[in-house]
């Protein structure tokens, strides 16, 4: 049964890897960038719930909201100082931005929470179920966070399908200028898509903390890094590629955990994403770069 | 009554001085063609109306008031749609989302209508409504950029080389369709290279030559006048 329990614990760190990546992916299909600053919007959402359960003793619901409420302002400013002006700039400047956002959070969360690592309470209400008289066991927080994945999936896909600003992010996405064309606003467009990047990466951030207690100013560094290759793994810019790509790394990075070696688990998962692109360059669901009629 | 009024515009990229003081003007109702070579600055004109690009001196007046300086997606709803050159409608998206994006300033409820309109005049996009728009052929790609552009009920339809690559028959078509189209109210302003197509719908012409306005007339004018015969009409 061991097997089985790997397998659940690799889908829930990897459904936290595609709620993750989805924020990636939505902004980098929109706004044509990498945004590296986007795992630390996730570490500082958590410290928001952190202090909302523990300090504020307020419900795990509402601090989930507040994580929420926190990574969506946190995103949608972020854009509009940091990323906004350099619209037009070459990507290269804009990468070096989001790096230094990056740092900048950071060495924020440093300076105003300190480095020592805080003992995240788990905000997942639910039991473990014990399967199989007590050989496969999946926790709480597995069950939730699967779940969660799933419904920001199916909502995430109906928002981009159907959902007025949903289609225009696509048009965006497409044209940019054409979008314009149509009357789209495309900054209003982008912030939007930081909005719920962000809204997402909070999410995220109080899943991973609560299957992971440990949260520290550096806490969304590695997912972030993981998230964002779990995009590139799917084919960054697709949405369904996010979540294909984040599951998978889930489950390959808590397979060669178990079966292969502790040490050598992230190596491998990056090794993984190196095969698949020299045999894909555009990821598992890119599309491909179609020449333009 | 003068629709749009563009006065003296200087319009430069970077260093390279594109537009060297044009002006024109179109009336409502009327059918206004730009003409010109390539390179000549017929489509810099075009994004500079619909404040793509922003001209370094000059004026454009639309509706009476000023337009330059304004973002380039509030000119929709201002009445002005500009269908640009090579189409870009949105390839991965299917025609009636297409559709949908041009109406996109407008309350949802009030397009139902629109799309009707539109798929009456083009019958083909009706059959094709749930298709994706990029494996449409170059003809029914063109059909759906200017039905996309009518979505916003525009009082002036910019339309920059709408023959352009199209067969013939086809070019024949979407000319049938641009003076139907002006007939039914939509003042129009167009960008061609076919200037005898362009010529023979329209009611008056621009010639353009290297950021210049060189000769303006009647349309029927312009199409006996000998030195426009020679540099565009083919002799």
């Amino acid at each position: 049964m061991s097997f089985l329990n790997y397998l659940i614990s690799g889908v829930s760190l990897g459904s936290i890897y595609a709620i993750i990546a989805l924020g990636y992916t939505m902004v980098y299909g929109i706004a044509k960038m990498l945004n590296f600053a986007h795992g630390d919007v996730i570490m500082i959402g958590t410290y928001f719930a952190y202090f909302a359960t523990t300090s504020h003793s307020l419900p795990p619901a509402i601090a989930v909201i507040a994580a929420m409420l926190c990574c969506t302002i946190l995103g949608v400013v972020i854009e509009f100082l940091a990323y906004r002006p350099l619209r037009g700039a070459t990507s290269l400047a804009v990468l070096i931005t989001a790096i230094g956002v990056s740092f900048f959070l950071q060495n924020f969360a440093l300076i105003r929470w300190g480095s020592s690592p805080k003992n995240f309470p788990s905000l997942v209400p639910f039991d473990k179920v014990s399967l199989f008289g007590g050989d496969l066991i999946i926790s709480g927080e597995a069950i939730t966070t699967m779940l969660a994945c799933i419904f920001v999936m199916i909502g995430l896909s109906f928002f981009i399908k159907k959902n007025k600003l949903g289609k225009a992010m696509r048009a965006v996405s497409e044209d940019r200028e054409a979008a314009q064309l149509m009357g789209i606003n495309v900054n209003y467009t982008i912030a939007m898509t930081f909005a719920i990047g962000s809204a997402l990466a909070g999410i995220a951030g109080v899943l991973l903390c609560s299957m992971y207690p440990t949260l520290s100013p550096t806490t969304g560094a590695m997912p972030g890094i993981k998230a964002f290759t779990a995009a590139v793994f799917g084919g960054i810019g697709s949405i369904p590629g996010a979540m294909l790509g984040g599951i998978l790394l889930g489950m390959i990075e808590i397979f060669s955990r178990a079966y292969i070696s502790t040490q050598l688990s992230d190596a491998i998962v990056f090794a993984v994403l190196i095969v698949v692109l020299l045999v894909r360059p555009t990821g598992l669901l890119g599309k491909k770069i179609r020449e333009k009629v | 009554m003068s629709m749009l009024t563009v006065n003296d515009i200087h319009v430069y990229y970077g260093s390279i001085h594109a537009i060297k003081g044009v002006s024109f003007e179109v009336n409502e109702g009327e059918i206004v063609t730009l003409i010109g070579a390539n390179g000549a600055g017929k489509s810099t004109t075009l994004k500079t109306v619909s404040a793509m690009m922003k001209p370094k001196t000059g004026t454009v007046v639309f509706d009476g008031k000023s337009i330059v300086g304004i973002k380039p997606h509030s000119i929709v709803s201002r009445g002005m749609a500009h269908c640009p050159e090579g189409r870009r409608i949105f390839q991965q998206m299917t025609v009636q989302e297409n559709l949908e994006m041009g109406a996109y300033t407008r309350d949802k409820n009030e397009i139902d209508d629109s799309i009707a309109h539109v798929y009456e005049l083009f019958p083909r996009m009706k059959e094709r409504f749930k298709q994706t728009a990029g494996t449409m052929s170059g003809g029914e790609q063109q059909m759906l950029a200017m039905g996309r552009a009518m979505m916003s009920k525009p009082k002036l339809l910019m339309l920059d080389e709408p023959s352009m690559g199209l067969a013939p028959l086809l070019v024949d078509e979407i000319f049938r369709i641009i003076v139907e189209l002006n007939r039914a109210g939509t003042t129009i302003l167009l960008v061609e290279q076919n200037a005898h197509m362009a010529l023979s719908i329209a009611h008056r012409g621009y010639v353009l030559e290297t950021g210049k306005i060189t000769t303006t007339a009647d349309a029927k004018v312009l199409l006996e006048d000998e030195a426009v015969k020679k540099a565009y009409l083919g002799g």
